[in-house]
C-alpha cells in the first residue's frame, strides 16, 4: 500500500467519524424535539389559563378550577407514599442486608418484573381486590394502586443504594458489637439516606403523573371529596378527561393543569438529581 | 452515627445484652423479609385477581377471543384480534422510530458526544422520561393529531404506500406510535447508556491505541461486547410501549379494527382497558377486558424477564 492509499483509507475513517459523531448528534435533537415542544405548549397555553380561580374552585361545568383535583391528587399521593415508602425501604434494606440469599434474589427479580407491569393492570387489580369489594370508587382504592406502583421504585433503589455502603462500613459496626439490625438501621440506612430520599422523591414525582391505575380506583368527582372512602378527582385524571372533550375552555384547563402537574414533577426530579449530586459531592471531598 | 451505637438503656450483663440483640436481629429480619414478601404476594395477587376477574370470559369465549375481529359489547361480541393487532403495529412503528434514535442519544452520551454536553443531555432525556404520560396525551391530541393531519398525513400519502392510505384524521394508529415513540425513547437511551458504559475502559483504551478512530471504536468494540445488553434495553423499550395508556388511549382514535394503514384508528389492549374499564356495565364486558389484561400482563412479563435476563448478564 502506498502511502497515498494510506492516506485515503485515513481520510474515510475520519470522515466516518465525522459522520457517526453528526448523527448522534442529530439524534439528541431529534430525542430533545418533544421535550421542548411539549414543554413550550405547556408553558404558553398554561399560563394563559392560570388564574387564581383555578386554585381555589372546584371542578365546574364553566370551567372554574380544579383546586379539588389538586387537593385530590395531593390527597391520593400523601397515602399512597405512606403506604409504599415505610414499606419499600424496609424491604429495600432488607434486600441489600441479605443480598445474595435466594429469597433475596427472587424478590428483586419480582421487584423488577413489578416495576414493568403496566400500571392500568395495577388498576384492574385494585378494582378487582378493593373495588368490587366495598362496592364503589374511592381515594383509599386509588391511593392503593398508586402506593403498589411505587412499591417497586422504592424497594429497588434503595437495595441498590445500601448495596453501595462499603462493606467495611459494616464489619466496623459489628466489631463494635453492634447487632445486624443496628448496623443496618444506623449505619447502612443512615450512609444511604441520601440516595434513599432522592429515590423516593422520583417515585413520587412518578405517581403524581399516574392516571391509568385511578381510572377506576380513585375515579372521579366533581366536588370536594369528604372522606377517603369517596371517590376523589385527581389533577391527572382531570387532565385525560378535558383532553378527550371537543371544548377549548376545558383544554385551557388542561393545559393549566398540565403547567402545575408538571412543574411540580420537575421540581421533584432537579431537587433529586441535585441531592444525590451534593451528597456524592461530599462523599468525595 | 456512632452513637447510636451502644444502647442508652445497656442491660445489666453482656449475656442479656446479646440476647436482646438476637432477638431483634431476628424480629427485624422477619420484618424485612415480610416486607419483601409483600412484594412477591403482590405480584401474585396481581396475576391470581385478574385471572379470576377474566374467568367468565375464558370460560365464555374460548380461543375465539383472539381470533374473532369483532368488538361489540353491546351484543356480546367479544373478539380482541384488532387491540392485538393495534398493540403489537403501534409497538412495532414505535421502536422503528425510537430505536435508532436512541441508540445515537447513548452512543452520543457514551463515546462520541463532548464531555461538557453529556451531563446537561443526559439530564433533559431523563427529564423526557419524567413528564407524565396524560401530559403527552393531551399535547399529542391537541398539537401532533392537529399537524398530522393538516401537514404530515398529505405528505406521507402523497407516496401512495399502501399503509399510508384513508382520510387524514390526526388521531389513529401512526399518532399513537409517535407519542409512543417519544415515550419509550429515554428507556432506551438511558438503558443502552448504561450498557455502554459498563464496557471495560481498557477495550476502548485498547483500540484507540491501535488507531481506531472514537465511531471505530463503537462500532467494532463497544458495540459488539454489549450487543445483548442493547437487545435487552430494546426489549425494555417494547414492553414500555406494549404497556403505555394514558397517551395511546388519548390519541389512537378508539376504534376496534383491523386495517392495513397507519392513518387509521385502532386500538391497543392498554388504551382499550383505559376507556371501556369504567363505564362496563355487563359483567362479561368487564371480564372479557380484565382477559386483554391477562394478555398484557403476560406479554409484558415475557418481554421484562426477556430483557432483565439480556441486560444482566452483560452489565455486571
Amino acid at each position: 500500500m502506498t502511502s497515498n492509499e494510506l492516506e485515503a483509507v485515513y481520510a474515510g475513517r475520519k470522515l466516518g467519524d465525522r459522520v457517526a459523531r453528526g448523527l448522534a448528534s442529530a439524534a439528541v435533537l431529534l430525542a430533545l424535539l418533544p421535550l421542548v415542544a411539549v414543554f413550550l405548549w405547556i408553558a404558553g397555553r398554561g399560563v394563559r389559563a392560570l388564574s387564581p380561580a383555578f386554585f381555589v374552585e372546584p371542578i365546574g361545568a364553566r370551567g372554574a378550577g380544579m383546586a379539588n383535583a389538586i387537593a385530590g391528587t395531593v390527597q391520593l399521593v400523601v397515602f399512597a407514599s405512606l403506604m409504599a415508602i415505610p414499606l419499600g425501604i424496609a424491604g429495600g434494606l432488607y434486600l441489600a442486608e441479605t443480598r445474595a440469599a435466594p429469597l433475596s434474589r427472587a424478590v428483586r427479580f419480582g421487584t423488577d418484573i413489578l416495576a414493568g407491569v403496566p400500571s392500568i393492570l395495577v388498576g384492574v387489580v385494585v378494582y378487582a381486590v378493593i373495588v368490587v369489594q366495598m362496592k364503589h370508587f374511592s381515594a383509599f382504592a386509588g391511593a392503593t394502586a398508586l402506593a403498589i406502583v411505587m412499591l417497586p421504585l422504592v424497594m429497588r433503589t434503595t437495595d441498590i443504594v445500601a448495596r453501595t455502603v462499603p462493606d467495611s462500613l459494616r464489619e466496623a459496626a459489628l466489631a463494635l458489637g453492634a447487632s445486624r439490625w443496628r448496623t443496618a438501621i444506623f449505619v447502612v440506612l443512615r450512609t444511604a439516606a441520601p440516595g434513599i430520599r432522592s429515590g423516593c422523591m422520583l417515585a413520587v414525582a412518578r405517581v403524581c403523573g399516574e392516571t391509568a391505575p385511578l381510572l377506576f380506583t380513585a375515579y372521579n368527582n366533581r366536588f370536594w371529596s369528604e372522606s377517603l372512602l369517596d371517590p376523589t378527582a385527581s389533577l391527572q385524571v382531570q387532565i385525560f378527561t378535558y383532553t378527550m372533550t371537543p371544548r377549548d375552555d376545558w383544554h385551557a384547563q388542561a393545559w393549566a393543569a398540565a403547567l402545575v402537574l408538571v412543574t411540580f414533577v420537575v421540581v421533584l426530579n432537579v431537587a433529586a438529581r441535585r441531592l444525590v449530586r451534593a451528597a456524592e459531592g461530599s462523599a468525595s471531598a | 452515627m456512632q452513637r447510636a451505637l451502644v444502647p442508652r438503656d445497656a442491660p445489666r450483663t453482656q449475656e442479656e445484652t446479646r440476647e436482646s440483640a438476637r432477638s431483634a436481629d431476628r424480629t427485624l429480619g422477619a420484618l424485612g423479609a415480610g416486607a419483601a414478601g409483600a412484594l412477591a404476594l403482590v405480584l401474585i395477587g396481581v396475576a391470581a385477581s385478574v385471572v379470576h376477574l377474566a374467568w367468565p370470559s375464558i370460560r365464555e369465549n374460548g380461543a375465539s377471543f383472539w381470533i374473532g375481529a369483532t368488538w361489540d359489547p353491546a351484543r356480546g361480541a367479544y373478539g380482541a384480534l384488532s387491540f392485538l393487532f393495534g398493540t403489537v403495529v403501534t409497538a412495532a412503528v414505535a421502536l422503528l422510530l425510537a430505536v435508532p434514535v436512541g441508540l445515537g442519544v447513548a452512543v452520543f452520551l457514551t463515546d462520541l458526544g463532548p464531555k461538557t454536553m453529556r451531563r446537561p443531555v443526559s439530564a433533559l432525556v431523563e427529564l423526557l422520561a419524567a413528564v407524565p404520560s396524560v401530559v403527552y396525551g393531551l399535547w399529542a391530541a391537541l398539537v401532533l393529531a392537529p399537524l398530522l393531519r393538516d401537514w404530515i398525513e398529505p405528505l406521507l400519502g402523497a407516496t401512495g404506500l399502501p399503509i399510508f392510505r384513508g382520510p387524514y384524521l390526526g388521531v389513529g394508529l401512526l399518532c399513537a406510535s409517535l407519542v409512543l415513540a417519544i415515550m419509550v425513547l429515554p428507556t432506551i437511551a438511558a438503558v443502552t447508556r448504561d450498557v455502554l458504559g459498563a464496557v471495560p475502559s481498557e477495550l476502548r483504551e485498547g483500540a484507540l491505541a491501535l488507531g481506531a478512530t472514537p465511531w471505530d471504536v463503537v462500532r467494532f468494540v463497544v458495540v459488539p461486547h454489549a450487543r445483548r445488553g442493547v437487545a435487552g434495553a430494546v426489549l425494555l423499550g417494547l414492553g414500555r410501549a406494549v404497556g403505555e395508556t394514558m397517551a395511546v388511549a388519548a390519541v389512537v382514535g378508539s376504534r376496534a379494527d383491523v386495517s392495513s394503514s397507519l392513518f387509521a384508528p385502532g386500538y391497543t389492549m392498554a388504551s382499550v382497558i383505559a376507556n371501556e374499564f369504567p363505564t362496563a356495565s355487563t359483567e362479561l364486558h368487564v371480564s372479557a377486558l380484565a382477559e386483554v389484561g391477562v394478555m398484557l400482563f403476560l406479554v409484558t412479563v415475557a418481554f421484562n424477564v426477556a430483557a432483565r435476563v439480556l441486560v444482566r448478564s452483560r452489565a455486571r
